[in-house]
């Protein structure tokens, strides 16, 4: 009898210190709250998604927070396609995607009647780096990089000397995003053309802080991953500038900067990353003010956790576009598209 | 035939001794190996995450900005997720081993759940959370909720709970059940005053053992949509949440260094709840021990 009185005794303890915790918490939020925060809205937005945009959805949901205490905000990361899986049956609100939509996936949407808008919100570039030691290569084109990384490379171009005739007689390792990301995907279609076809022989990692540590602990190595990991390496990397051989897009080989990337001429390793919303979820309100505060507040905030912002002249036509309620995908529901404008396909779009 | 050299006893007996002590050089030697990885992971472990230990990074949510961030949900939700997974998990566990051990007749039935029981401890946990995920998630619409992924985690350790529930009502002696029976108990009443009371200390060690595998699991948690950032507490069972190891594997991936000391800060947060988590278990168990004693 004692015993059970003390096993329930010691349930309650922990069950009353939870809800104790939670509502001191309450308390709290609402005191240290600022002026500007409005506690009138409530009720909560669920996303998920590509880990890529995390970051970024993470931030706004933020200070989104700071703004509307009483609205709940919760952010997964369960991968692009995973993502869209429970978007498609209309699971969650919003769909964090380092792509756009495929054709199966947006087919789903239609079967489950989900309507979505997509907005694209950053830019996202993929840095191509050596180690420090790397002294001959100056730059690398598209063409020298598929060689390395086509299919048909495996086990055959294993050493620096084999990718340009004047390279050194220096054993050449790959490092490279794990085949499951969407940094994968994009990564074969812009340099390989064709969306994962490589070969299969080089230390792949969904972790890019592990792809930092080989690139930079072997004098040969040869890597790829997004900028905001080189940036926070430049003791330890060197990033290559690339030539995709159009002079349309910036005459020569190109440095993975902002600049570069906004002007368009960081082709074809530069890629645009996006949230889908479902249309009726933004009859909630909570919903529809997140997103008008993700489209306000995604240029800084982007940027500030290490991303490309789009370019302002953008902007505008972004906002119409979520007013008008447009729905669909500016890129046909076709996937990846690479070296296009997005300005281009929004304005073409718009044409229509 | 080849001629064995014949030993004398004494040969005999040192060669056995230097095998011996040779044997007990290498065990030490492993011994030794396992515990240098463990000091070195904790040790650097505690070297980068120390500093971002205090009261705030407690009591703050996560954030963008790395020194501000905290474990606040993750820690509030591994604990729920620890106590409603027990509630889940515990009595189905013991319930079943009870069944098994102490109800069952021998024979093809009991020996299907057995087998099916030891296949289930051998799968990997992510084929638990896409379980959960079509049958908690959505066939019982609990949605993407603490109590989904509790659901799913209870799953996850029951082998290992009726494992060594049966383990331990295998111990009890069986003159206790006779005694009791014989003095015209029914077959409950001697479960319930006699074997069980036994029995329970032992149960409890299987149960610290799911209980801690439950608290750092991450891969089933993220498939069934836990939360990697919200920025307030559960306020029920069927609230989102996110948990510890999952706060962890978003620090760990990012490329800013000091989100990396976080991620060091929030593995001792972890490992600091299992270790409580783990006294208070034994302790219930030297409590329950000493009171049979008597």
């Amino acid at each position: 009898m004692k015993r059970q009185l003390f096993l329930i005794l010691m349930l309650f303890v922990v069950v009353f210190s939870l809800v104790r915790c939670q509502s001191s918490s309450d308390s709290a939020n609402g005191s240290s709250s600022s002026g500007s925060s409005d506690s009138s809205l409530s009720g909560s937005v669920k996303i998920d998604g590509s880990s890529t945009v995390f970051p970024i959805s993470q931030a706004v949901a933020e200070d989104f927070k700071a703004k509307y205490p009483n609205v709940e905000v919760a952010v997964a990361q369960s991968g692009t396609g995973g993502g869209f899986k429970k978007f498609s049956k209309g699971e969650i609100d919003i769909s964090d995607a380092s792509r756009p939509i495929k054709p199966e996936e947006a087919e789903e949407c239609k079967k489950n009647g989900v309507e979505y808008i997509e907005i694209p919100i950053a830019f996202d570039a993929l840095a191509v780096v050596v180690n420090p030691k790397n002294d001959w290569v100056e730059h690398l084109t598209v063409e020298e990089l598929k060689r390395i990384w086509e299919p048909a490379a495996q086990g055959k171009i294993t050493n620096w000397s084999q990718v340009r005739p004047n390279f050194p007689d220096k054993p050449l390792k790959l490092f490279g995003a794990g085949v499951d990301s969407g940094t994968f995907d994009y990564f074969t279609a812009a340099i390989v053309g064709e969306e994962d076809a490589s070969r299969g022989d080089f230390t792949a990692s969904e972790d890019d802080n592990i792809l930092v540590q080989g690139v930079a602990g072997d004098a040969g190595g040869l890597g790829f991953f997004g900028i905001a990991y080189f940036e926070e390496n430049q003791d330890k990397l060197r990033a290559i500038p690339i030539d995709d051989g159009i002079a349309d897009n910036g005459d020569g080989p190109q440095h993975p900067t902002a600049d570069n990337v906004i002007s368009g001429v960081y082709q074809p390793l530069a890629r645009p990353i996006f949230i889908y919303v479902n249309k009726k979820a933004l009859d909630r309100p909570e919903v529809k003010a997140f997103v008008e505060f993700y489209i306000e507040n995604m240029a800084a905030l982007s940027k500030e956790v290490g991303y490309v912002p789009l370019p302002d002249n953008l902007m505008p036509l972004l906002k119409a576009r979520f007013e008008k309620r447009v729905t669909g995908s500016a890129f046909g529901e076709k996937g990846s598209i690479v070296g296009v404008k997005l300005e281009d396909l929004y304005k073409a779009e718009e044409g229509k | 035939m080849i001629a064995q050299p014949i030993q004398t006893p004494a040969g005999w007996r040192r060669r056995e001794r230097i095998r011996e002590s040779l044997f007990k050089v290498i065990g030490v030697s492993v011994l030794l190996f396992a515990m240098m990885a463990l000091t070195a992971l904790l040790v650097n472990i505690l070297l980068d995450g120390f500093q971002r230990l205090g009261f705030d990074f407690l009591n703050n949510y996560a954030s963008r900005r790395a020194a501000q961030a905290g474990v606040k949900a993750a820690l509030v939700g591994s604990l729920w997720m620890a106590v409603l997974t027990a509630m889940i998990a515990v009595p189905i566990g013991i319930g079943a081993a009870l069944y098994l051990e102490e109800f069952s007749r021998k024979g093809g039935w009991a020996r299907f759940i057995e087998i099916n029981i030891a296949n289930l401890a051998g799968v990997p946990s992510v084929i638990y959370g896409l379980l959960g995920l079509q049958v908690f998630v959505r066939v019982f619409g609990f949605g993407e909720s603490l109590l989904a992924g509790a659901c799913t985690l209870a799953l996850l350790v029951l082998p290992v709970i009726i494992t060594a529930a049966r383990e331990a009502l295998r111990t009890v002696p069986q003159n206790i059940r006779e005694g009791s029976l014989a003095l015209g108990a029914t077959g409950w009443q001697t479960v319930r005053f006699s074997v069980l009371p036994v029995a329970f200390p032992s149960m409890l060690t299987g149960v610290i053992l799911a209980l801690s595998r439950a608290v750092g699991e991450t891969a089933p948690l993220i498939v069934v949509g836990a939360a990697a950032y919200i920025a307030s507490l559960p306020s029920g069972a069927l609230s989102s949440y996110t948990v510890l190891p999952i706060q962890i594997y978003d620090w760990v991936s990012r490329p800013q260094h000091t989100f990396h000391q976080n991620a060091a800060a929030a593995i001792i947060v972890l490992l600091v709840m299992l270790l409580s988590l783990n006294a208070i278990a034994i302790w219930l168990r030297n409590r329950f021990q000493k009171r049979l004693a008597i």
